[in-house]
């Protein structure tokens, strides 16, 4: 597909670049609409057959003051000719609305030294001279470096069509994109109809005209192109981001209702199922609080269906005392929590794998669970179904550890063939059968079967006071070791149902990089950049955090070092005071070395932003330089 | 009822429960404590209005009177401290069929669960809730509770409760969207039963406060009250709590239409007198429950529907 047919006389001949992949980003103040371009540019691409990974730019507030370096707000857009499985590195193209958040993301180093930048400039001729002189400021930081730095006169091109350009450049910025990446103007009006679906069709046609000004303008004044190679997908796929894939995969579990209190970056969850759970006779309650959201849930689980709860960290602490009633009356439960930075109010919207920990042992007394983390869009449609009925068949509350990466990260994946065992089955209210007691363990497995409200004959009183098989209190101790023996049982009967986690690489090595949860795609793409290089690296790449997956430890012994990469918090060998017996270790790498007694090192960083390849890749190529002797 | 001696069981609809039906297992409650008086209460409502034992959940906190369930052959959940109502609201949204009561304590509904008492008033969903009322906290032994009377010495305030206590009348009756409240006490049986039974029967959320005495802690504060009928005003109205047996011996009645909300806010500020009756009842209020009720979607239906979800999204 090519973009529209222009006038011979207003085509230069552009230089066309042709890459394997390109790193794009679209910042802008909040409000100005830099996201909504990136999420239509990723969506084309992908439909157009790139690889794609999405990964969004936001800052904590709303509306913070205008033109600050912090607060930028916009996309990142990552994509190739082949599969693209993370945010990778840095940006090669860069499209921003003033000069200040441009500055903001130069100074994070999120910019390829050799960027192109298309860069607003009517701040260069503000009548406030505070602005035009931060403008000279700004520009001359940025010249020092080596980018191209092309100046775009957004504003006086989009008052051509709509007297509040505020609002319109975002769409002549796709529109500059549109050209430079020759997508299909066909699909982009279709996502631009589809994201104004509730708007009037004036406005659907004002964002076209501004889209159309766009192209041309980067038609006439762009003396190059940028050819990222599509193939049309050889098999059916979808394309949506973490937070619509968990939502999807709430619906394709056939769970029936929701209840979460608002937090970033968990509540588009709740978003999308406000708008469609109802017609799958699903209910999504917010609740007065996160206290009550999984008291809901757990209310209506106990009564039928499974149910499930959404949250992130702060709210994940707050539900901590109900979890423990649900493992304690064994009702199911599913809690989805999308990881942010902490502790307390921490990073809202960034980034961090740092509720694992939480999300295994946050409990008074002993609560076993289930935590499961996925680690692409693909495996959160899919975490949910599974979750609901790991929950069912063995009575536990399942966490799902999502995280803001996979929140807002947009990739395409093979379209679910959906199937009607991954529906929760119809409530069964036959009568109990005579004398069969609400928690009638099998005495192997620990699992039993539970009665609900409206079957005859199973009335009985679910309590968190501890209780025997008939759920009655339980004032002896030995009633209460056998009930907890009961409820951990559960958790070893399906870690033998698990598999041992695939190597990614060779079968044995001098590393091993063990990783959990949205840091998949960027630690395989590193170990593939080591491997390239001669490195004997491999990684696995852990689902089931609780229980894990078996076999760990005699993997782990196929290799000279095992180091954990995570999104979290570790001390860094060498700091003041930190020694070999003090040092704190990310939050994988405790669990490992308490369960397999290997001596599991870690790399970890809490950056704020999804871990880049190309840093993984250092740690990599440091870590097997210092094991054979050489000096990184 | 037609009985057939040939079947060895009653059909679902045909069968008839007696008060050993919903009998649980012996109450454990101090002697003298105003629990018993609710759980016969309640008894003999579950007997009166017939209500099947598997189709009834008793919901619960923490404390003295959240052991209720236990005492009772109904669903029972008895949870956390302060969470009753959360988890009353997701068995009444999931399971609309279900008959739902909630057992409170003043430190459950008042302190540690007072946000959800609050949003539980204003969703309005069709279940009773019982504040137990007790003006302490007896489970762990004699601590100062929201409503514990001023100067009262407990064990946390040994001088005296500084504060005055928390009027759970006018805070229910002062929420948006209120729609049953009464007020009646475990020492006047006839009057405990019939407020039950005008709540159980009301549509939507009726909150009953049940004044209590605690045989350990707070015996003395209803004393007087209970010696002498006369400190007590009896709201009445044909269309309020109606116990004619009542009548010779509470002659201190006061007329009071349940429909007037503001008579009844005045009538719960007021302290001159301990009010039993009903304060407010009205039908017409927003009912989360009903605006809330699900379709039944069969699984071809789910897929379908899914798969129409999934185009929206189709490369």
């Amino acid at each position: 597909m090519t973009a529209v047919a222009l006038p011979v006389e207003l085509r230069a001949a552009p230089t066309v670049l042709r890459r394997p992949e390109h790193t794009i980003e679209i910042v802008s103040d909040a409000g100005e609409g830099a996201q909504k371009c990136g999420q239509i540019f990723g969506a084309v691409s992908a439909k157009m057959g790139n690889g794609v990974w999405t990964v969004e730019i936001i800052p904590a507030e709303i509306q913070p003051p205008p033109r600050m370096a912090e607060g930028a707000s916009g996309n990142r857009i990552r994509f190739g000719t082949g599969p693209i499985t993370n945010g990778g590195d840095e940006t090669n193209l860069i499209i921003a609305f003033n000069e200040q958040v441009l500055l903001g993301r130069h100074r994070l180093g999120a910019l390829a030294s050799d960027a192109i930048i298309l860069l607003e400039n009517s701040w260069a001729t503000n009548s406030n001279p505070d602005i035009r002189t931060a403008w000279d400021k700004a520009l001359a930081e940025l010249s020092a470096q080596s980018y191209r730095i092309i100046e775009v006169p957004m504003e006086q091109q989009c008052l051509t069509i709509d007297e509040n350009p505020r609002k319109g450049k975002n769409m002549f910025a796709l529109g500059l994109l549109a050209y430079i990446y020759d997508r299909s103007l066909e699909r982009i009006e279709e996502q631009i109809a589809y994201a104004f679906r509730k708007k009037s069709e004036e406005v659907y046609q004002r964002n076209v005209a501004l889209l159309r000004l766009g192209l041309e303008w980067a038609a006439a004044n762009l003396d190059f192109r940028i050819e990222v190679p599509t193939h049309p997908p050889t098999e059916a796929l979808v394309v949506m981001n973490g937070n619509e894939a968990l939502g999807m995969g709430a619906l394709a579990s056939g769970m029936e209702l929701c209840a979460m209190y608002p937090i970033t970056p968990a509540t588009s969850v709740s978003h999308y199922l406000a708008e469609v759970f109802s017609k799958f006779g699903g209910i999504l309650h917010q609740a007065e609080d996160e206290i009550a959201a999984v008291g809901v849930a757990i209310g209506a689980s106990y009564s039928g269906k499974v149910a499930f709860t959404i949250t992130s960290g702060p709210g994940f602490a707050l539900k901590t005392e109900f979890i423990g009633l649900a493992v304690i009356t064994e009702i199911p439960l599913v809690v989805i929590d999308v990881q942010r930075g902490g502790p307390s109010t921490g990073l809202p919207t960034k980034v961090e794998q740092s509720d694992l920990l939480a999300a295994l042992f946050a409990e008074p007394g002993d609560a076993p669970r289930v935590v499961i983390a996925p680690a692409t869009i693909e495996e959160c449609f899919h975490a949910v179904i599974t979750a609901r009925q790991i929950a069912e068949t063995f009575r536990t509350v399942v966490i799902i550890l999502s995280d803001a990466n996979l929140s807002t990260g947009v990739q395409p994946f093979p379209r679910p063939q959906l199937k009607k065992e991954w529906l929760a089955p119809e409530l069964d209210l036959a009568p109990v059968k005579q004398g069969q007691r609400p928690y009638e363990w099998d005495p192997r497995t620990g699992t039993s079967t539970r009665s609900i409200p409206g079957q005859p004959g199973g009335m009985f009183t679910v309590t968190g006071l501890s209780h025997d098989e008939g759920s009655k209190v339980a004032y002896g101790a030995g009633v209460h070791q056998r009930a907890t023996t009961m409820r951990s049982r559960k958790l070893a009967v399906l870690q033998q149902t698990l598999l041992r986690p695939a190597i990614n690489g060779d079968q044995d090595g001098d590393l091993l990089v063990v990783g959990w949860g949205s840091t998949k795609g960027a630690i395989e793409e590193a170990v593939e950049r080591a491997r390239a290089e001669g490195i004997r690296a491999s990684s696995v790449h852990l689902t089931f955090l609780s229980p894990l997956q078996p076999g760990l430890k005699e993997i782990f012994s196929r290799f000279r070092k095992v180091m954990t990469v995570e999104i979290n918090y570790s001390d860094q060998p060498g700091d003041p005071f930190v020694t070999e017996e003090n040092r704190r270790r990310g939050q994988l790498a405790m669990l490992l070395r308490a369960q397999t007694l290997c001596d599991v090192d870690c790399w970890t960083r809490v950056p704020g932003e999804p871990l880049r390849p190309g840093l993984i890749h250092k740690a990599i190529r440091d870590a097997v330089l210092t094991l054979t002797g050489a000096r990184p | 009822m037609t009985h057939c001696a040939m079947l060895p069981l009653l059909g679902d609809d045909e069968r008839e429960f007696a008060l050993g039906d919903y009998e649980g297992t012996v109450a454990r409650w101090c002697p003298g404590c105003g629990d018993h008086s609710v759980l016969t209460a309640v008894e003999k409502l579950l007997v009166a209005e017939q209500l099947k034992p598997e189709q009834t959940v008793f919901v619960s906190g923490i404390g003295c009177s959240s052991r209720f369930p236990h005492y009772l052959k109904t669903y029972g959940f008895h949870g956390l401290h302060g969470r009753a109502l959360p988890v009353a609201t997701g068995v009444k949204l999931h399971r609309p069929d279900l008959e739902v009561f909630v057992v409170m304590g003043d430190g459950d509904c008042c302190s540690i669960g007072a946000a959800h008492w609050i949003h539980a008033i204003r969703y309005n969903i069709h279940m009773v809730a019982m504040l137990l009322d007790n003006s302490i906290y007896g489970l762990t032994k004699k601590q100062t509770s929201p409503t514990t009377p001023q100067g009262f010495k407990t064990n946390t305030q040994p001088f005296g409760s500084f504060l005055p206590p928390l009027n759970p009348l006018t805070t229910t009756l002062g929420t948006t969207n209120v729609s049953f409240v009464a007020q009646t006490a475990e020492w006047v049986p006839a009057h405990l039963y019939a407020t039950l039974r005008a709540a159980y029967r009301h549509q939507g959320f009726s909150f009953v406060r049940i004044l209590q005495r605690c045989p350990m802690y707070t015996q003395g504060i209803y004393e007087e009250a209970v010696r002498n009928p006369g400190m007590i005003e009896l709201l009445v109205h044909d269309d309020g709590v109606v116990a004619p047996e009542l009548d010779k011996i509470y002659r201190n009645r006061a007329t009071h239409d349940p429909s007037d909300l503001d008579s009844a806010r005045r009538l719960a500020e007021d302290s001159t007198h301990i009010r039993l009756g009903l304060f407010y009842r009205n039908e017409t209020r927003a009912r989360y429950d009903l605006l809330r009720k699900a379709p039944k979607v069969t699984s071809s239906e789910r897929i379908a529907l899914l798969n129409e979800e999934l185009d929206h999204y189709a490369v």
